[in-house]
């Protein structure tokens, strides 16, 4: 067996694992990394190539073509067009072809970096050893230093295995057609940002969530204006709703919901969304004598685990399981091990939903703050008195802010309304760098923006908004 | 309308002077006849000043901490009817004139702020943080330019002051924490707390202030110790505790040596003395008046037990409780805390190993007990566990030489070693 001595050993590709070993090549270190490849992976991981980037292809797309069809209903400011159809074939051909690149891209970059790649499933055999099999034989790797970046994969429910209609978002980013009417399990961000795409694209969507609201995880006040989109788009949601499994036929989601008799949701696809689970098995983790922190691998403020030299960053290592949290800790990691002090500080992860309308959320919500022991001072600027949002025609949605009642040190800013995604570089900015709202108030906002309505919100929490 | 002016009251036989402790009152304030106008505190003991009438309150004679002079104008009153002012020139300025020659300020003056005394010209000038200081555990809020900085210098952040907006912690903050940190990489450091709190010294603070400072002035304190093997001691007072008598209170050591000290001045009568060192006299007194320093809230103060020549041991143990409560308490009278001719100060179960005690002016003997210990003690073929005790004691050098300090040690210890002789009767 051929063996390959390093000094770093990134194990997976993706977002995580990809950054650290480009960001260690980069300081001159001496690194493998190994990806699996398969359906769900392949350099970029999760991420780019069943994730983020194809979803937000798929909603781009979705979202065009509602827009026409809109146009051809109403044209509320005058455009004409008659009966849009789409080519969903070439939808995913153009999705792929956009994964295609980045992921190629990624490739590029850690050629660049003299990271060597070698695609196959590694299998840790000791805390600085790995065999992996690749296409030409097994290989052997043994580093100083491992990088766990394993990633995590959808969670299955016991009662709705994968297979035949029960997909995946992974299988839900390809499909062969739009499906007529599509089953979603799980209102979280996943089923719902799949859902509202493919009810653009001219689905019945069903959602089926067991909370007693969409999106559990955000606050109400959020998510008013994205479940009053779904009523408008004819999405069916059925909170406080369990999925129990498939009718005799295969044909139906069979489903129990609070107050009502159970019953059967004809479904062409019923696409489980119901979170994901930490990616542990299958790569020997269990012969590293690795702290556990419930499903996920336990870290330091270092990303350390419990043994010497071993890492791990991204989803791994648990919530939020976001990419940018992973790529964060993955160039840290990469620091530390060239001799650098460092250590995962961020004073906020922000996090994305790209629904319609978008939710973003940096630091904390009002009512966290309040838990956290802080007297606060919060105040929201609605889209509809901002005169960028009306010349898109996106006026639900606003902008709010928390701040601290004592000091104005802002401590969370959140959204909804659309392209509101964008304004997370800004939120992320002004907490990462400790901004009061005097700050926010301070700062010249371009004129028109949607990111006016940050100004001003942060004007009407001092009591001098301009604009209501 | 009339003003009444309320002055300072004799608070004391041969008190000249009180020192305002405590305003009840404020200018503008209505009193009845009877409240509470100040606290004002002579030697060591604090007397109430009531209002003799009704009126509103015009000026007060001083702020807390004002010594007035007997006699002085302690509130001056805007009284129904005529008032006992024979009124100046301008009612006004009336206010300007003290009636006694101890300065009295006509008109509360402003409590000086700390900020008004000018700062060590040592101090360098330094951008005051806005905002509430952080609290403990509070993260600390920096750019992350400055976080990463921090962590290359090994710099905790935690330990880092904040100047900016809401504490926030910049590149100079951590620059200046940088040139005052011994060492970079040293990551136990502490932020330099540069705060600084005023207080004002006053009232029984300031009399053992002022007292402390006289007697170390004035008095050639030399210091004794002597230890004393007190196992004798101690199995005779556990007998006598054993007995529990309800009659009779618990023993320390202290009634013990204050019958010691009686039977050992009346061998050394320039021990239980008063030296007048302006009219050059030492006092020497037959009656043993031993003052017991005492720990109280508000400082030390020293009660006395009067006649310790005839009490008994127990009446000793009794009196000394009694005036220590009392003390404590703050209900110790004027005579309670003066007139002692000997004192002796123990820290009680603290103790210590050597004291220097400050003599208690213008006696010229102070008694310190300090902690018992068993010790290993050679005697003649082996060593015995014997209960030991170290007696540390100062003497006004002025009039007490060394070598009689020494002898009048050493009769003490005889005595508290042979704890029957303390009771046998000459």
């Amino acid at each position: 067996m051929a063996e390959i001595a390093a000094k770093v050993l990134v194990v997976g590709g993706g977002p995580g694992g990809y950054v650290s070993a480009i960001r260690a090549g980069q300081l001159g270190l001496d690194v493998v990394l190994v990806e699996q490849g398969g359906l769900d992976g392949g350099l970029g991981g999760t991420c780019l190539n069943v994730g983020c980037i194809p979803s937000k292809a798929l909603i781009h797309a979705a979202d065009a073509y509602e827009r026409a069809a809109e146009q051809a209903k109403s044209a509320p400011f005058g455009l004409r067009v008659e009966h849009p159809t789409i080519d969903f074939a070439r939808t995913i051909e153009w999705k792929n072809g956009i994964v295609g690149r980045l992921t190629s891209g990624v490739g590029a970059l850690l050629k660049r970096h003299r990271v060597k790649i070698l695609q196959g499933r590694a299998v840790m055999v000791d805390g600085k050893t790995c065999r992996v099999e690749t296409d030409t034989g097994p290989q052997a790797v043994s580093a100083e230093h491992v990088v766990l970046a394993t990633g995590s994969v959808p969670t299955t429910l016991p009662a709705l295995p994968f297979g035949g209609r029960v997909i995946s978002s992974t299988e839900a980013l390809s499909l062969s057609a739009i499906p007529e009417r599509l089953a979603v399990v799980g209102a979280g961000y996943i089923g719902l940002e799949l859902g509202t795409a493919f009810a653009k694209l001219g689905a019945k969507v069903t959602v089926i969530e067991a909370a007693d609201r969409i999106l559990p995880s955000y606050d109400e006040e959020l998510v008013r204006p994205v479940a009053r989109h779904l009523r408008t788009l004819g999405v069916e949601v059925l909170t406080r709703a369990r999925a129990v499994g498939l009718s005799d036929a295969g044909d139906a989601l069979r489903i129990e919901q609070e107050g009502a008799a159970a019953r059967s949701i004809p479904a062409d696809k019923i696409l489980v969304a119901a979170g994901r689970r930490a990616r542990t098995t299958g790569f020997g983790l269990e012969r590293l004598d690795l702290s556990m922190n419930g499903p996920f691998v336990q870290i330091d403020e270092r990303c350390a685990t419990s043994m010497r030299n071993v890492w791990a960053v991204g989803d791994l290592t648990g919530e939020p399981m976001l990419a940018h949290r992973a790529m964060a800790q993955g160039v840290v990691v990469a620091e530390l091990i060239a001799g650098h002090r460092r250590v995962f500080d961020g004073a906020v992860i922000p996090a994305v939903c790209f629904t319609d309308p978008e939710i973003v959320t940096v630091g904390l919500s009002p009512d966290e703050a309040r838990k956290a022991g802080h007297e606060v001072h919060t105040a929201l600027f609605p889209f509809q008195a901002n005169g960028r949002a009306l010349t898109l025609g996106a006026e639900d949605g606003f902008v709010r802010v928390t701040a601290r009642a004592d000091n104005h040190l802002l401590l969370g800013i959140a959204a909804v309304g659309a392209g509101v995604s964008e304004l997370a570089t800004a939120f992320g900015l002004a907490l990462e760098m400790g901004a009061r709202l005097e700050d926010i108030g301070g700062t010249i906002h371009a004129h028109p923006t949607l990111g006016e309505a940050f100004h001003e919100a942060s004007l009407r929490a001092l009591g001098e908004a301009l604009h209501i | 309308m009339g003003t009444r002016i309320i002055k300072l009251p004799d608070v004391g036989e041969g008190v000249a002077e009180a020192e305002i402790v405590e305003w009840h009152v404020e200018v503008g304030q209505s009193v009845l006849e009877d409240q509470l106008l100040a606290a004002v505190m002579t030697d060591k003991a604090t007397v109430e000043i009531p209002s003799p009438v009704a009126g509103v309150v015009a000026a007060l004679g001083g702020e807390v901490g004002s010594v007035l002079a007997v006699g002085a104008e302690l509130v001056r009153l805007e009284v129904a009817g005529e008032g006992n002012e024979v009124v100046l020139a301008a009612p006004r300025e009336a206010a300007t004139t003290a009636p006694a020659e101890k300065p009295a300020a006509p008109v509360p003056a402003p409590v000086p702020q700390p900020t008004a005394v000018p700062s060590a010209p040592l101090a360098p000038v330094t951008r005051a943080p806005i905002g509430p200081p952080r609290a403990p555990g509070e993260k600390p809020i920096a750019s992350p330019a400055v976080r990463r900085r921090a962590r290359e210098a090994g710099v905790d952040l935690r330990q880092v002051r904040g100047t900016g907006p809401a504490g926030r912690i910049g590149h100079d903050d951590l620059d200046a924490f940088l040139r005052g940190a011994p060492k970079a990489g040293i990551s136990a450091a502490r932020a330099a707390n540069t705060e600084v709190e005023t207080v004002k010294i006053i009232g029984l603070r300031r009399r053992i202030a002022q007292k402390m400072a006289e007697s170390k002035r004035r008095v050639a304190h030399f210091s004794y110790v002597e230890e004393v093997d007190v196992t004798a001691l101690e199995e005779l007072r556990a007998t006598l505790n054993a007995e529990n008598r309800s009659d009779r209170p618990r023993l320390t050591l202290m009634p013990f040596l204050m019958k010691a000290l009686v039977k050992a001045v009346a061998d050394f009568p320039e021990m239980n003395a008063l030296y007048d060192d302006e009219a050059e006299t030492l006092e020497r007194h037959g009656g043993v008046h031993i003052g017991i320093a005492t720990q109280t809230p508000s400082g030390l103060m020293v009660p006395v037990v009067r006649h310790c020549e005839t009490l008994s041991l127990w009446d000793c143990a009794a009196e000394v409780q009694r005036l220590a409560e009392a003390a404590r308490e703050g209900r110790a009278t004027r005579a309670e805390l003066t007139g002692s001719t000997i004192t002796i100060t123990s820290l009680g179960a603290l103790g210590g190993i050597v004291t220097t005690p400050v003599i208690n002016r213008p006696e010229v003997a102070i008694i310190g007990p300090n902690k018992q210990v068993v010790r290993p003690v050679w005697q003649g073929e082996q060593f015995v566990p014997r209960t030991m005790m170290n007696l540390s004691s100062s003497f006004d050098h002025r009039v007490i030489d060394g070598y009689v300090a020494a002898r009048f040690v050493q009769r003490i210890k005889s005595l508290l070693e042979a704890p029957a002789t303390i009771f046998i009767e000459a």
